[in-house]
């Protein structure tokens, strides 16, 4: 911009008028979600936003979003960004928040330079570049906000699913539910062997009927953790092995060398309690 | 009559105290005519490819001369890392404890076995 934009002064001429228009457009727009914000709350991240929007007005470069006088506006936008994120606001609805001061600084230059075309096409480029770029910054912000919520989560994920349960005295069940991944396996084998030295267990049930799908790379997860499980002393039975699975398996060559396997959690339990000495007898019931 | 052998390995095995023990323990094993070896690991806490192999040597060696082995006290962390290394030792006995490890010993050997102890000189 080779010329002095007038756009600090105009906004700071007109901050009320550009204010109030900008409320009523945020309220009129089809992205405006009263549902998940008040109105009350609407016009104090809109009054906040427009003074951080005149304070990076003040600084050398006006196009230059990255520099120290649009910090506080940077900020603030990337804390929006994070809150409507949380809220449940899509990526368009966020960025629009900012999107939208474009309406009502138009129409003011419109207004106030009507007889100055190449003064007016200058301001409205100028306003463009600005808002524009906020608007993209707003965006990513939002952007990375919901991939640490997503992060989060599957770390939550990570933790609640890989139980292991005390089924008999020195018998353990591992029932897995869902794939078994290189990040989950680790979890797995730290659970396991943790609670064989805890409960002092020689017998682990994997039981794996949770499990969609196994192909060679499950398969050689699921016989890591077996290895495991032996160094410590504790031999593992695989059980709930799916007649889909079954058929999956031998197709692909994958077979569990060694390892005893039995289609349901039941069979394993008998040959666990054979393993360890346990006999069970039926007496009449009550 | 049979005599079992009890290996303690307490501290970080290098190259030559490694080579010493698989010495020491073999010519023991003849000499007192052991039939079971129960080598304890349950203060190792770092083991290497080195150690990992090492381990499966002596228990090779010891079931070559015709002594039971079991190797017992693993630490989870020393589990983990052995089968990432790919050194799952298939064909080793194994235990958790000591105590479930003779155990072991006595269900496979007969009940008239004597402790004699054996440290590896630091």
């Amino acid at each position: 911009m080779s010329t002095k934009s007038i756009l600090p002064e105009l906004v700071r001429r007109f901050e009320a008028e550009i204010l109030n228009d900008w409320m009523r457009e945020q309220r009129a727009a089809i992205t405006l979600r009263a549902d998940l914000l008040t109105d009350a709350e609407l016009a104090r991240q809109s009054a906040e936003f427009f003074a951080a929007f005149q304070a990076g007005l003040q600084g050398q470069d006006l196009g230059e979003i990255t520099g120290p006088a649009w910090g506080t506006a940077r900020d603030l936008l990337k804390e929006i960004a994070r809150l409507r994120s949380r809220q449940g606001f899509s990526l368009s609805e966020t960025a629009t928040f900012v999107f939208s001061l474009k309406q009502p600084l138009f129409a003011l230059c419109q207004r106030e330079l009507e007889r100055e075309a190449v003064l007016l096409v200058g301001e409205l480029w100028t306003i463009s570049v600005i808002i524009d770029k906020l608007g993209l910054f707003t965006a990513e912000s939002a952007l990375a906000a919901r991939e640490e919520i997503i992060g989060r989560q599957q770390a939550e994920l990570l933790e609640l699913s890989t139980p292991v349960v005390k089924l008999w005295d020195k018998v353990l069940a591992l029932p897995l539910i869902g794939t078994l991944d290189s990040n989950r396996t680790q979890v797995v084998m730290e659970s396991l062997l943790q609670a064989i030295v805890d409960t002092g267990s020689s017998v682990a049930i994997i039981d794996i009927t949770g499990v969609p799908t196994v192909d060679t790379l499950v398969a050689q997860h699921l016989m890591k953790t077996v290895s495991a499980a032996r160094l410590m002393g504790a031999d593992c039975i695989i059980s709930g092995i799916r007649p889909a699975i079954a058929q999956s398996m031998v197709h692909l060559g994958v077979s569990f060398t060694e390892i005893v396997t039995k289609a349901t959690l039941a069979d394993a339990l008998r040959h666990a309690f054979a393993r360890t000495g346990v006999s069970v007898s039926r007496q009449a019931a009550g | 009559m049979g005599r079992f052998l009890l290996v303690t390995i307490q501290v970080d095995m290098h190259d030559q105290l490694a080579l010493a023990l698989q010495e020491d323990l073999t010519s023991r094993i003849v000499k007192d005519g052991a039939r079971g070896v129960l080598i304890d690991i349950s203060s190792l806490e770092i083991v290497d490819s080195f150690i990992g192999r090492m381990l499966g040597t002596i228990a090779s060696m010891s079931r070559m001369l015709d002594a039971e082995t079991v190797l017992v006290g693993m630490q989870p962390a020393v589990a983990i890392t052995m089968v990432e290394l790919g050194l799952a030792l298939p064909g080793v006995r194994t235990a958790l404890d000591v105590d479930k490890g003779m155990e072991m010993l006595r269900s496979r050997i007969g009940p008239d076995g004597e402790m004699t102890g054996h440290d590896p000189d630091p």
